[in-house]
């Protein structure tokens, strides 16, 4: 018999807030231990929670880039159960009223060749709802130690249905809802920093069975690549289980990255009762359509929609856009850049900052905010190459130099004497001469072989070292061919 | 002759103060003196810091001596309830489990009291995180009553009515989740009041069950309470559950409101169970309200009977929860036996909470269980509802609703010790809690052995002036809240 495998992915992304999720103490990551706390965050008798709007609305963003649909109230949950590194031995959370429902992530699945898109398809939500992130325990051989730093933090758990069939699936569904929220500013998803997790349900069923099969949980996929590969692994171990005769057993797995093996945490009879209830300290928050409508003026335009509009306006190939568009800032560089160079330069733009400026910003390891050559320094380059000030070669020697020193590329051409050939009687003079040392090439240009001219400009170029402007030679080719 | 400085209103301490006829170090002495005098027969403290209010009222005398003084609580001692956070000061809710716990940050009402110049003094005794209608059931021995040593001052603020009653402070906070202020203010002659849900800040408040906790104050007249509840009533942003209300000038309400007013008398509260003496002192308060032009009518609040039901599944319920912090981790009792997380848990929870914390605890957690959630919590929530729509029917036709405070003056110490027997104690109190109304208890007489009783008058959300007012019409014309125990 043939399985297939079904997945559904919990995703818990840290909103970016100053302070946190129920008070004003400031978030962090990598502070002494301990340090971004205060009564209500230790949890001190008689303190009390205030929400953070900001992370509201944060997440009310979140929902409406990817289609959900925003509850007309915002109602806050305590589920309870103890555990050291949750100071309340409850968690603020939402049970049966999520602020998002439904929506969906549109993703992208691997082609046989990275320079082929891959299918697009929708991956299903089926809610994501806020909730505040516990603090963090550190085991000793003699002691355990809370840092209660995190402990706090807004936290959105994005629940996919079970709607996956893959490790690659899933890879894909984490990096496109991870690029969105980057993109909308609602995280940094760092998965090092614990900005972003996944834990994945996973079960395995006949081809056509239509009933889910028994799942396991699968915890602790550090790492997008863990991600791949702890999914991947269960699938086996799964299918494995059955090809033997045996059954699934509803459990929690732990997921070792570094030894690709699971262990059992925990089966379905020690499962947890949260016993949830309204939190009595929360009042419900109205969202009301005028702040939905605020919000969604401030999402930004999602990924892969941004990748579509690239290239039906600016006519960009799947090679560069794929490498522009998941960077929001590297995005916004290129538009930029466009604006002032012209549509019609859109693919040399993009050429220039996919190819050059990417190359030279991981040579020195910075980011592009940190970048000299600013969208200007782009624009002016395009606009010389074709005023034909600049040659090709000249004008990645030119990059380079503007990369280091941040100087416009009209001074750098000065100062480095890049500029291209002008002299006109001169250049004149060398297609001359080239058409007079190929009357075969001039004869099939005149009857109407285009291809012909070509034959022309190499030794044109030969003569001018290089420096002549092929614009120029082109022209002069042309007249002097027509003219005879 | 006025009485000795501890027994003056704050009227007439705030006079004195401010004829520089005494000072504020004069009036804490005197208060010092007194509570040191009776505090072995009262029991009204778990601790105070005599050094540290002292100080205060030093400060206090200061702030006089430069033109600075803030109004009629400045260098008035009050006393807080063991509940309520003050920084520096213990917090332990009469419990082992926090016996040693000192409080880093003041709770709202503690910081409201501060900026109106009123020295926060002594922690008060009470029942175990506010568990309880007799403060029995504190972890540090029992409060007495002052007029009856051998009886309990009520609970669970047993500790903020018999040290206001005995003398040992002017006025107290108390904090009311089922009658927990006007329970005990009516077992000790005093005035309690319970202010609508939402209209004093619980942030610092030890949370028993969030939705129906509010802080009040006591005082041995109307007005001195009046003049505590205006320092510290108003919208905070630290309490999500706080109402942005105006806060009216209360004590100019006592002289601008006279009535007539509608009265609306419950036929469920005078029914069985109701000390003869009791309905007595009541019914003969109606009929002075009558004779002042105060039209009476009977009323009825159908789910009466459903109150103390539901309010044990929605207090248990959300008890569960709050205690769920003490759990010997970050701070508090650490069992010293135990060797993991679950130990820690268990054992320290075994040995700092007392036995009635953990019969809650355990109904709490029982009643929101999964598969049990719908049936009790969710279902008293909706009789919850129920129950405060009996109340706002009622006002359709009357302006405010009185009944007895409690069904009987005060017991002996020890005479309930079946936990249902003690629940009833509130049978009358904590339907205003569920429904989230501000309600009174005003001293209205003495049973023949000379235990106190009182009445409670319950009004409309927010129309604490309103209450306040009607209460001062009936003491001005009664003597009750004058007479003082015999300590």
């Amino acid at each position: 018999m043939n399985y297939e495998a079904v997945i559904g992915l919990e995703v818990h992304i840290q909103i970016k807030t100053k302070s946190k999720m129920f008070t004003r103490v400031a978030t962090g990551y990598g502070q002494e231990p301990n340090t971004l706390t205060d009564p209500v965050v230790l949890a001190l008798p008689g303190v009390l929670p205030v929400m953070n709007k900001a992370a509201l609305d944060a997440i009310i963003r979140a929902g409406l880039m990817l289609g959900c649909e925003i509850a007309p109230v915002c109602k806050w949950d305590r589920k309870n159960y103890f555990y050291p590194d949750s100071p309340k031995n409850y968690q603020i959370s939402q049970y049966d009223q999520p602020i998002c429902l439904g929506g969906s992530v549109e993703i992208e699945l691997p082609a046989p060749a990275r320079n082929i898109q891959g299918e697009h398809k929708r991956i299903p939500l089926t809610r994501i709802h806020l909730e505040e992130d516990v603090g963090k325990l550190n085991h000793t051989a003699s002691d355990s130690l809370v840092d209660y730093n995190r402990a706090g933090t807004p936290l959105m758990e994005v629940v996919s249905e079970p709607a996956m069939q893959s490790a690659d699936e899933a890879f894909a569904y984490l990096t496109a809802l991870r690029t969105a929220m980057v993109y909308a500013g609602i995280s940094d998803c760092d998965m090092e920093k614990g900005q972003l997790r996944c834990d994945a349900n996973i079960s395995v069923r006949p081809v056509g069975e239509t009933k889910l099969g028994t799942k396991v949980e699968l915890k602790n996929l550090n790492s997008i690549s863990f991600v791949r590969d702890g999914i991947a692994h269960e699938i086996k171990r799964q299918l494995a289980v059955i090809a033997a005769g045996g059954t699934i057993r509803q459990e929690t797995r732990d997921y070792d990255g570094q030894t690709g093996t699971s262990q059992s945490l925990r089966s379905k009879e020690m499962a947890h009762d949260y016993r949830y209830f309204p939190d009595p300290d929360l009042m419900p928050v109205k969202v009301d359509a005028a702040w939905k409508a605020r919000l969604q003026a401030e999402c930004p335009e999602l990924p892969f929609d941004k990748q579509r509009r690239f290239y039906e306006r600016y006519q960009i190939p799947y090679t560069i856009t794929s490498v522009l568009v998941p960077d929001r800032a590297l995005s916004d560089f290129f538009e930029e850049t466009v604006a002032l160079a012209g549509v019609d330069k859109a693919q040399a733009v993009g050429n220039w900052i996919v190819n050059d400026l990417l190359r030279e910003l991981g040579t020195v390891k910075i980011g592009l905010e940190a970048s000299r050559v600013r969208p200007a320094h782009i624009a002016e380059l395009v606009r010389l190459i074709e005023a034909g000030t600049l040659l090709m070669n000249a004008a990645k020697e030119a990059f380079v130099d503007m990369f280091a020193t941040g100087e416009m590329p009209a001074a750098v051409v000065e100062r480095k004497g890049l500029k291209a050939e002008t002299n006109v009687a001169e250049l004149e003079q060398w297609c001359r001469d080239a058409i007079a040392g190929n009357a075969k090439s001039a004869a099939d240009f005149r009857a109407g072989k285009e291809s012909a001219l070509n034959a022309f400009k190499g030794p044109v170029m030969k003569a001018a070292k290089g420096k002549a402007n092929p614009r120029l030679v082109d022209e002069t080719l042309r007249r002097l061919l027509a003219g005879g | 002759m006025s009485d000795a400085l501890h027994y003056q209103s704050i009227a007439e301490l705030s006079a004195a103060l401010q004829a520089r006829r005494i000072s504020a170090v004069d009036l804490m002495q005197a208060v010092i003196a007194r509570t040191r005098a009776v505090e072995d027969r009262v029991h009204a403290f778990n601790s105070y810091d005599f050094e540290d209010a002292l100080a205060q009222a030093r400060a206090s005398d200061e702030r006089r001596a430069r033109g600075e003084a803030r109004g009629p609580l400045d260098g008035i001692p009050i006393g807080l309830k063991d509940v309520i956070a003050v920084t520096g000061q213990p917090l332990t809710a009469s419990s082992r489990m926090l016996q040693t716990f000192v409080s880093p940050y003041d709770a709202t009402v503690t910081q409201r009291l501060r900026e109106a110049g009123a020295i926060c003094w002594g922690r008060l005794n009470m029942d175990e995180f506010a568990m309880g209608s007799s403060t029995e059931n504190s972890a540090f021995g029992p409060t007495a009553n002052p007029y009856a040593l051998d009886c309990v001052p009520g609970g669970s603020s047993g500790g903020s009515a018999a040290a206001v009653a005995a003398g040992e402070t002017i006025v107290s906070l108390g904090s009311d989740t089922g009658g927990s202020i006007r329970q005990p203010a009516s077992f000790c002659n005093v005035v309690g009041l319970k202010p609508t849900y939402g209209l004093v800040s619980r942030y610092g408040l030890i949370a028993f069950a969030s939705s129906l906790d509010q802080i009040g104050p006591f005082g041995r007249s109307v007005e001195d309470t009046a003049i505590v509840l205006g320092a510290i009533a108003g919208h905070d942003p630290r309490d999500s559950t706080s109402w942005r209300a105006d806060v009216p000038d209360y004590r100019a309400a006592l002289q601008s409101r006279r009535g007539p007013w509608r009265i609306g008398i419950p036929r469920e509260y005078f029914g069985e169970g109701l000390d003869p003496e009791v309905a007595a002192s009541v019914q003969a308060a109606v009929r002075f309200y009558e004779s002042q032009g105060c039209t009476v009518k009977d009323v009825s609040l159908p789910h009466t009977e459903y109150g103390i039901g539901v309010y044990y599944i929605i207090a248990t319920a959300e008890c569960s929860s709050n205690l769920a912090r003490f759990d010997g981790i970050r701070y508090g009792h650490r069992s010293k036996d135990a060797k993991d997380a679950v130990e820690i848990y268990a054992e320290s929870r075994a040995e700092g909470f007392g036995p009635e914390v953990k019969r809650r605890i355990i109904l709490g957690t029982y009643v929101l269980s999964s598969g049990y959630y719908d049936a009790y919590y969710l279902r008293a929530q909706k009789v919850r509802t129920l129950i405060r729509q009996d109340f706002l029917n009622a006002y359709r036709d009357v302006d405010v609703i009185l009944t007895p405070t409690a069904p009987t003056p005060a017991f002996r110490r020890g005479a309930k010790a079946d936990p249902l027997a003690m629940y009833l104690c509130d049978i009358y109190t904590i339907g205003v809690n569920l429904a989230g109304l501000p309600a009174v208890s005003v001293p209205c007489g003495f049973s023949a052995d000379g235990r106190p009783i009182g009445m409670q008058l319950i009004g409309q959300p927010f129309g604490e002036a309103e209450l306040l007012a009607m209460a001062h019409t009936y003491e001005r014309a009664h003597a009750w809240g004058q007479r003082r125990p015999t300590l």
